[in-house]
């Protein structure tokens, strides 16, 4: 019953403030809203019995991505008003597929509660006497090996793609090079110049 | 998983790991490498070559035994060590078309063939999927690395948009995909795609079942760029550099293509009269826009990329009917269709003028009188594209269009035959701008790869004929 309750309370938070996310006219606010989305989907790993996902969800998305979001909005001076402005006019050709597409959904979950597997599927597989990192563990880095260095090989080219198409190699700039610094001689490093009375060195 | 059993899971993933490792390796050999365009330019062979090297080994691996690795996650048959080799040896094609390009617009890095060999290992997984998260990771690999090369010349306003609109666009269908695989997922209780077969053959789920897979099909439309997904398509051929557009219209086609055949053939085999809806509507709308649409183009790259909507329209019609027969007749017209593509684009690479590249339909006028072997070689690929008769395209297309006849679908067959028709128009104004408008100036010499490749694409559209005759006899009687 009370699990119920907060299963209830907490999806609601996470559709309100999706929704949120999308119609905040400031661009701050929906940043908010998107980590208050984060936080309801986090309960709801709490829920499932993924604690550790749960975790991992707040750290990672509402500590770092989210607080980065929030900083590259705030920096951008983008007025969202004005790139909204035409948006009224796809407003019922958008709002009938959506009510469309929400309708078959419906249907569609209607069927998924209806179905024979489901019950077997709602239960979540977890051995009694592990916790969940070391079955977490035991998956990624056993069974899906594969997935994982796929994943790995993902995130190398999206590395790649930062440098190339960022990275500019300009001439003129100054860096330190200790090395250099430290085996200069006094005879590089002082001239001694012999200045004639009332000529200077222009 | 034991030491043994990883190694004899490795051991079907031969050609994906060469191609990663040598990708990694020669990102340091370019990282450590004194001098930009030297390492540019010896990475490229060495790319190239490591194609052709993966493509040998695919060849020689066709010999033993397939199966399935990493608990059912990774298949290897026959279907997908053809797909692969020509894969490799389309991706080693497209290498040796970039290389003079990049170097004299000063685009040569060595980040562009590594890329290339990480899109490639990406659709080599992609061919191998036995798994939504296969299938999903091997899309997103490939993929990320082609909104990279696309938008690789980053001071050109054009294929900057030409990779951000092909980003975001990609992005929604990754999304869409996604939702489909979740709710594959919910209904089947597994991503392997032999437990959603297991699933789809039961009737309590079908319904769920079916709304995955017409998500999933729409993400994956969206990377053959079949309509209604096809907008970003003639935007990123025309804004993207024109080797980066040549790849773009050969392996990722084919990849995609192949797993598409392979979702709704293996998982969802037993939906076939389900799924052939959704296959025939995009079939039907994909000729139809890729037919009118190129009718009005004025630039070269984008009459090719409508010309690969609608060649992808009619790969489509083959898939639609369900049959061993059909699945062999898209890969072969998709293996015909890479060579031609390849030719034509090799021909457009040869269009440098003085002042630059050109890429009007108009800069061919009176190509035959000034440059012979470029125009037979042009009319040539542009007739097998289009299918006229007795080249090696007008086969793949009538192989496609009897399996789908066998199959029952007549109907889809005329259709099919109408905007061949139409098609053709367009290719024939390339053809008549060739032969019969009089010469404005001369192209610069083509260097020597682009102009092997433009040559050696149109004979094949004569020499493969033979080939080919015979190969439709085989497989016919394979299938029967």
């Amino acid at each position: 019953m009370l699990q119920a309750a907060a299963f209830y309370i907490l999806a609601a938070s996470a559709v309100i403030s999706a929704f949120m996310v999308v119609a905040a006219r400031n661009p701050v606010r929906a940043v908010l809203f998107l980590i208050l989305t984060f936080f309801s989907a986090a309960g709801l790993f709490v829920l499932l019995g993924a604690e550790f996902l749960a975790m991992i969800l707040v750290i990672v998305y509402v500590g770092a991505v989210a607080v980065l979001f929030l900083f590259v909005v705030m920096m951008l001076d983008i007025d969202f008003a004005t790139l909204k402005a035409g948006s009224a006019g796809y407003l019922p050709l958008g709002g009938l597929i959506a009510l469309a597409i929400a309708a078959q959904l419906a249907l569609v979950g209607f069927a998924w509660v209806g179905a024979d597997g489901a019950a077997v599927h709602l239960q979540a597989p977890m051995p009694e006497d592990t916790h969940n990192i070391a079955a977490l563990g035991a998956l990624i880095y056993d069974r899906y090996v594969l997935f994982f260095q796929l994943a790995g090989l993902i995130l190398l080219v999206a590395m790649i793609g930062a440098i190339v198409l960022t990275l500019r190699h300009r001439d003129g700039v100054k860096r330190q090079n200790m090395h250099r610094q430290v085996n200069r001689s006094r005879g590089e490093a002082v001239e001694v110049i012999d200045v004639k009375r009332g000529e200077g060195i222009g | 998983m034991t030491v043994e059993t990883l190694l004899t899971d490795l051991r079907l993933l031969t050609p994906e790991l060469i191609l990663a490792v040598g990708a990694m390796a020669f990102l340091l050999l370019g990282v450590y490498w004194k001098g930009e365009e030297a390492a540019a330019r010896l990475i490229m062979r060495l790319s190239t070559a490591l194609l052709v090297i993966c493509a040998g080994v695919t060849i020689w691996m066709a010999g033993g035994e397939g199966g399935t690795a990493f608990h059912g996650a990774f298949k290897l048959d026959a279907f997908s060590l053809y797909a692969k080799t020509a894969i490799y040896l389309a991706a080693a094609g497209a290498l040796v078309l970039a290389s003079h390009y990049l170097q004299s617009e000063r685009l040569a890095k060595f980040e562009y063939p590594v890329l290339a060999l990480l899109a490639v290992t990406g659709m080599s997984v992609m061919v191998s999927s036995n798994d939504l998260i296969t299938l999903y990771l091997g899309i997103e690999l490939q993929s990320l690395a082609l909104y990279i090369l696309a938008a690789f010349n980053r001071d050109s306003l054009r294929a900057s948009e030409a990779g951000l609109k092909y980003f975001v666009l990609g992005a929604l269908s990754s999304g869409l995909l996604l939702y489909g695989a979740s709710l594959i997922y919910g209904f089947a209780g597994s991503t392997g795609f032999d437990a959603i077969a297991a699933a789809a053959s039961e009737d309590g789920a079908k319904i769920g079942l079916l709304f995955g897979l017409v998500f999933l099909l729409s993400g994956l439309a969206f990377k053959i760029s079949a309509v209604p997904f096809h907008m970003w398509t003639p935007d990123v051929y025309e804004g993207a550099p024109t080797p980066v557009a040549a790849f773009f219209a050969t392996a990722p086609k084919l990849a995609a293509m192949v797993l598409i055949a392979r979702v709704v053939y293996e998982p969802f085999a037993p939906m076939t009269e389900e799924w052939r809806q959704i296959i025939v509507v995009l079939a039907i709308l994909s000729m139809g826009v890729g037919a009118f649409g190129a009718l009005m183009q004025s630039n070269i790259k984008r009459l090719m990329g409508y010309s690969s909507i609608g060649n992808m329209g009619y790969a489509l019609v083959g898939l639609a009917a369900g049959t061993a027969l059909g699945l062999w007749s898209v890969l072969f017209y998709m293996t015909l269709y890479i060579v031609g593509v390849l030719g034509a684009f090799a021909v457009i690479l040869s269009m440098r003028r003085a002042e630059g590249m050109v890429e009007r339909i108009d800069d061919l006028k009176g190509l035959s009188k000034t440059h012979p072997a470029l125009g037979w070689s042009m009319t040539a690929l542009m007739f097998s594209i289009g299918g006229m008769p007795f080249l090696v395209g007008f086969f793949g297309k009538l192989f496609v269009f009897y399996a789908a006849a066998e199959a029952g679908l007549w109907w889809l067959m005329v259709i099919g035959l109408v905007f061949s028709a139409v098609s053709i128009a367009y290719y024939l104004r390339v053809v008549k701008v060739i032969w019969f408008d009089e010469p404005e100036g001369r192209f610069e010499p083509a260097p020597a790869g682009v102009a092997l490749i433009s040559r050696a694409a149109a004979l094949a559209t004569v020499g493969l004929v033979p080939v080919v005759g015979v190969m439709l006899a085989l497989v016919i009687n394979a299938a029967a």
